[in-house]
Order: structure tokens, then sequence, then C-alpha cells
């Protein structure tokens, strides 16, 4: 038996999406694009002073067409990450604009080098499934940022990649980016190797380049993860079960964008819910309330049958310290629970606004954990224990077992060094900061980086050459 | 010494699939050849007594000389297996599994040894028991295990072993080393009852003693004047060795 752990009841559920439709009646839903309206009338939605009220029948209709699960393929062309059912996958946290900086124990504005330390300790990580645009290169050029993130990743990684695109206009080179990695966009259309967050604004707004981003992603065929992110009592109703049904409402908004350009595009059930710390009006990752949006949220994304996301694994902590460990590794174990197809945000610290890479190997350990508890207690042979019995009668002698030999690598999650369980007294004494950063430095000197095709990298500089004209930027990317 | 990855993931169909080779691997007058004793190595890592037994028999059936058989091909498995032990690679069950396997090879191997008169020479006797009060056995059991299939000389006397009864095995055998095992913090106070028992009888400095269980440290065996102490069976093993160089070398001296 699979554990789960579930905090809504059927009847509750029910309860949101009834609620969520009303809220995409009235108020209705903000939308700030006319190719967008101009989408919705065609489809006979109501749309005043840029405000649509979105009728259920039309939202059910599209939520019919919204596929019920999708995989994302690595370079090679292998699935790698199934959207749907109770699988569940993780990711590191994306776009953070600063990075730890392991000697001082400040936070730096993140470089091209930090991305690419995340992308190689990620790689090779088993536990993450994917990779993810995970920092802002300050060192890069800002109007072209987006693509800049990806290309470094696209460079360094076979993984699938979870990103996104902060603007309208970018968005398309970032998809012939990956049209030229796959071969072309029906290449790409049919095995997607990137799915892209895109994010409205609470409460109920879908903002021009998110509503853009939502259309021009369904029409390539290329997944869309809906990030709706209520902040409860803050953007949001105070209360969990009211920022769950804004959030549904959101979401179920945008998937009737998504699903009227383009019927049957790939579109997750995400989100990056929070409660508002009423201190300091911040957004806390690591609190558990915050862990109970998310696990809501993907139920009600679940009870839909659609592939869903989430933003856990995260801490507030300014420090791989205590509390960074127990707040992710707690969230990591509630995500793991819940059955939520890609959780994201790993390795962040300070509430999503610092990354570290000692952090992420710690992490590594968390999931993995959570990982063996969702795999739960398993029968294996025909006997639980007489048979073993039958062997060593009162000896003890377990150890020798062929069958504690055969079966310990499953029955037990095997931590890396990171993980002390050295014995007591055991010298040198270490933390696991200390240890983290050891390992992040043995897992780069493991990781090696793909040999792409030199026609696939032409296509790259070329596209970024001319995304830097567009851009209005000089093409100084040589040498990154 | 962690490298060698390749060498740990074979499983039993591999054995069976190395077995079938073994024939053609012998050299004309019967010679081995190094494939032969990286098969011997082989199948002490992978822990299968099966394939070591057969190995040891197809080595006697072609008249190799069995210490060069143990020195060249099941003791190098183990000095590996034990290598990968020491930095994660390999685990306890493994490391059981490969010191069965060359304990069941060197079953095979002794007979012909004594028959030519080159038996192998131990390495040094010691005496092994878990200390006074305490009954948890599988520290010591795998200290044992590893001592004895790296040629050292085992007395095991089991668990809850007074200070009288090591002082006198350590008497009747001669022994070299006595090793005290304790798993509570409760029953580590036996192991200095058995340093001062030694002390008494006048047994030390000669006999060397050492101690080891999961609350044992480096301070403790400082504390109650250990030689030494050892956080697992490798270890162990290490740590015997360099106790039995310092005793050949005043031997010497």
């Amino acid at each position: 038996m699979r554990p789960r752990i579930q905090l809504l009841t059927p009847e509750l559920i029910g309860r949101i999406l009834c609620e969520a439709f009303e809220l995409l009646m009235s108020p209705g839903v903000r939308v700030g694009s006319a190719p967008v309206v101009a989408l919705l009338r065609s489809a006979g939605i109501e749309v005043n002073d840029g405000v649509a009220r979105v009728p259920e029948s039309q939202a059910r209709n599209c939520l019919a067409s919204a596929p019920r699960d999708f995989y994302l393929y690595n370079r090679q062309g292998e699935k790698a990450v199934h959207y749907g059912g109770d699988d569940v996958h993780f990711d590191p946290g994306s776009c953070c604009v600063q990075m730890l900086d392991p000697d001082t124990l400040e936070a730096r504005p993140s470089e091209t080098r930090d991305l690419v330390r995340l992308i190689q300790v990620t790689e090779t990580l088993p536990q993450f499934a994917a990779q993810s645009t995970a920092v802002v290169c300050n060192d890069a050029p800002s109007a072209i940022g987006d693509l800049y993130r990806l290309l470094v990743v696209l460079q360094y990684s076979h993984k699938p990649v979870v990103t996104g695109s902060f603007s309208a206009a970018g968005l398309q080179g970032m998809i012939d980016l990956l049209a030229a990695d796959s071969g072309s966009r029906d290449n790409l259309r049919k095995k997607p190797r990137a799915v892209f967050d895109v994010c409205p604004s609470p409460p109920l707004n879908w903002s021009e380049f998110a509503s853009h981003n939502l259309l021009d992603l369904a029409r390539a065929g290329v997944p869309a993860e809906i990030v709706s992110m209520p902040l409860a009592g803050g953007t949001a109703p105070v209360t969990l079960a009211g920022s769950v049904t804004q959030h549904a409402a959101e979401v179920l908004a945008g998937i009737t964008l998504h699903q009227l350009a383009a019927p049957g595009s790939p579109v997750v059930w995400g989100g990056a819910p929070a409660i508002f710390d009423m201190r300091t009006a911040g957004a806390p990752m690591g609190a558990v309330e915050t862990a109970m949006l998310n696990m809501a949220c993907a139920e009600v994304g679940k009870h839909l049958g659609l592939p869903t996301h989430g933003y856990l694994v995260a801490t507030d902590s300014k420090f791989v310290d205590a509390q960074a460990g127990a707040e992710s590794a707690r969230s990591a174990m509630l995500g793991a629970l819940t059955g939520i197809n890609m959780i994201s945000g790993a390795g962040m610290l300070e509430s999503l606004a610092c990354h570290s890479v000692e952090k992420l190997v710690i992490d590594a350990e968390s999931i993995a954990s959570a990982y063996r508890l969702v795999r739960g207690v398993e029968m294996r042979g025909e006997t639980l224990a007489t048979a073993m019995f039958a062997q060593t009668g009162l000896s003890g002698e377990f150890l020798k077992l062929k069958e504690t030999r055969a079966l310990f690598r499953q029955e037990q999650h095997l931590p890396s060094p990171v993980i002390d369980r050295n014995a007591p007294g055991s010298e040198p004494l270490s933390d696991a900061f200390t240890r983290a950063r050891d390992r992040v430095n043995e897992l780069v000197s493991m990781y090696q980086k793909p040999s792409l095709p030199e026609d696939v990298l032409r296509k790259f500089q070329s596209i970024v050459e001319r995304e830097a004209d567009r851009a209005g930027v000089a093409s100084a990317l040589h040498g990154k | 010494m962690c490298g060698g990855a390749q060498f740990l993931d074979s499983g039993p169909e591999y054995n069976s699939c190395l077995v079938s080779l073994i024939p053609g691997l012998i050299c004309v007058g019967g010679s081995l050849s190094d494939q032969l004793f990286q098969a011997m190595r082989q199948s002490i890592i992978d822990g299968a007594s099966d394939t070591a037994t057969q190995l040891a028999q197809q080595a006697l059936a072609n008249g190799v000389d069995p210490i060069e058989a143990v020195n060249q091909g099941f003791a190098a498995g183990i000095t590996f297996a034990g290598d990968q032990f020491g930095c994660g690679q390999m685990f306890l069950p493994d490391l059981l599994a490969s010191a069965e396997a060359i304990k069941a090879a060197i079953n095979i191997l002794e007979p012909e040894m004594l028959k030519r008169g080159s038996q192998r020479e131990a390495l040094g006797k010691i005496i092994l028991g878990t200390a006074r009060g305490d009954i948890h056995d599988i520290g010591k059991n795998l200290v044992a295990t590893i001592l004895s299939a790296s040629g050292f000389q085992i007395f095991d006397l089991g668990t809850s072993v007074t200070p009288e009864q090591f002082v006198a095995k350590a008497k009747e055998v001669d022994a070299d080393i006595v090793g005290i095992s304790a798993l509570l913090t409760t029953t580590m106070a036996g192991q200095k009852a058995v340093i001062e028992a030694l002390d008494r009888n006048g047994l030390r400095p000669r006999v060397k003693a050492i101690i080891g269980g999961a609350a044992v440290t480096q301070k403790w065996a400082a504390e109650i004047g250990a030689d030494g102490y050892s956080r697992n069976a490798i270890g162990a093993l290490e740590l015997a060795k360099n106790l039995m160089s310092k005793v050949m070398n005043k031997g010497t001296a």
C-alpha cells in the first residue's frame, strides 16, 4: 500500500470548485490583452472593461479537453518525467537572484558560474528528475536573461527542464532554442523537453504577457505549468480553504484560455501558494500552512484528473541550518505523500530569494527519504519472517542471510556522506553544511558535460544573436 | 581505492557465467592465468561462496600452489572489499558475504597446504569476546570473520566473558592480541576490567589489548590504557596488522 495524505474531503473539494466557478462569473477574471479578449469573445465568453466572465460550462469543456497526463523527455528522447497519476518528481527552485556564497556565508548576486554549478550538481543527483533555470545570471544581459538561462541549461544538461519566460517577446526565442535542441518544432511538440511556468497575478488577473505566453505555449504544443500564487491574507482570502478556492479559479481561467487556443495541448495544475506573513508581509515558504496550501491545491487538481505541480522543499532561513533542514524535509515528505507530479523549490533559501547548491545536496537526501516513505512497507517473498527464522533459529545471525544482502538496498535508503551516521565520537566531527560543501565538490568532479552536435550549437548561436539584436543588446555572449 | 565500482554490481548471474569460463582460462602446464586470479578476486568481491569454492577446487585440480591461489587471488578480493567498505561503496552484508566466501575457498585449499607443508602462516593469535554482561556480538563476530579470513588465528570466547576467562585463554594459547567488545555504555567498564586483569597477570605490554563497540571512542581507549580501538571490522584488521608489526619488531630487536 502506498502511503498517502489527504487534507480535503470530497465534499470540501466539491465546495471549493463550486465557489471557484462562481468566482469566474463574479467578480470574473481580469484579462489584459486584445488577442485574449478576442479569443474569449469568439468562444462566446463575455468580456467587459477587461474583465471576463467565464461560465462554468465553458470552463468544464476546456477541462475536458486538457490531457490527463503527458511526459517530458530527456536529450536522448527518452521519457524522463511523467506528469500524471501519483508519480512524484522534484526539480530545483527557479529564478533566484542571489546565491549563498559557501565561503563567506553571504548572499551575493547570482552569476553564470552559479547556474552552471547548480546544473552540474542537479545532473548527477538522481533525486532530481528535471533541471530548472535556477538562478538569474546577473553577469548576462538582462534583456535576454530568460533565453540565456535556458541556453546554459541546454548546454550543460541531458535532463528535462522546468523553465519560464518573464516576457511575451522572449518566449518565441526560448521555444526556438528547444526546437533546435529537439531537431524541429514538430519534434519538440511530440517529445517536449521543457515545461514553462506561467503565472497569473493574484487575485484573478491574467496579465498581458502571462496570457500571451499561455496562448503561445498552447499553440506550440509545449507544456504550460500554471503557477497560481495566492498569498493567504494578503492577495487572497486569509483562510486556507479560501485561498485554495482562489487558486482553483485562477488555474481554471488559465486552462480555459489555454485550451481555447489549442484543445488538447498539455497543461499542468500548478501553484506556488503561500500564507502571508502578518509581521513581515513576506511569503513564508517554509511554513507548514504554505505546505498545506500546496497540498490542498494539488488535491483539487488531482480530483479533476490533471497533472499537478507545487512549490515546496524551500525555507525562509538565510543559512543552510537546522531551520532550513526542518522546513525543507518536512515539505518534501508532505508533497510526496500528496502525490504531486512536479515539486519545485529544492535548494532555495530566504523565501525563494537565494539559492544554495549546498542546500540542494542536503535537500536531495530529504527527497530520497520522501521517495522511500511513499514506497511504503512492502511484502517481499512468501513469508515475512518465518522463512528467515527457519535459517537463523535463535542465533540472531540475520546479517549473514542471503535475503539480507539481496534486500537491504531496497528496504533501506542508503544516504550519501552528507548524512552523518558515523558511530558516536567518530573523528573528524563535521556539521551537515561542511559535509554538503565536500559533497558538492565531489559531485562537480564527477559531472560530465554533454557533447552537443556542432549544427545544434550553431543554431543556438544564431538564435541568441537574433534575440540579442531584437532586444537591442550587444551580442557579448561569446566565452560565457 | 574507492574506484572500481564495476566490480560491485555483478550478481549471481555473473558468477555462473564466470565459472563456465574458467576451464578455458587455465594455461598449459597448470599455471594460473591472470584471468583466473581475477576470477578468484571477483568471487570474493561478489561474496559468492559457491563460486569461490569451485575456483579453489579448480585450482587444486590443476596443480596450482594453494598459497599462490590465496595470496594472488582470494586475498586480493577481501582487500578490495575492505577498501570499498571503508569508503562506503560496500555494506556490512556484502563484507560478511566476502568474508564467508574467502573462508569457503580457504577450507578447500587448507588440506593441500598441510600436505605440501606450506600452511599459510597465521598473522597472529587473537582472543575475542564481549565484555562481561554484554551479549551483543554482531560486531565482534564480524571482526572475527574478517580477521580470520585475513589470516589471523582467532579464539572466539563468545559473549559475556569474564576478565579471568580472557586471561586464562591468553596464557593458554600465548595470544598476541586480546580484543574486547562492548555495545553498551554500561558494559564498557568491563573492557577496563579485562585490561587491568591482563596487567595484573603480567601479560602486558607483550599482549596487546584492543577494544570496539558502538559507543567506544579513541578517548575511552586512551583512558583505560588500551593499545587501540576501531570503529569497524575493517579498521580492526588494520589495527591488528599494525600491532602485530610492533610485536614482531620487538621480537627481533
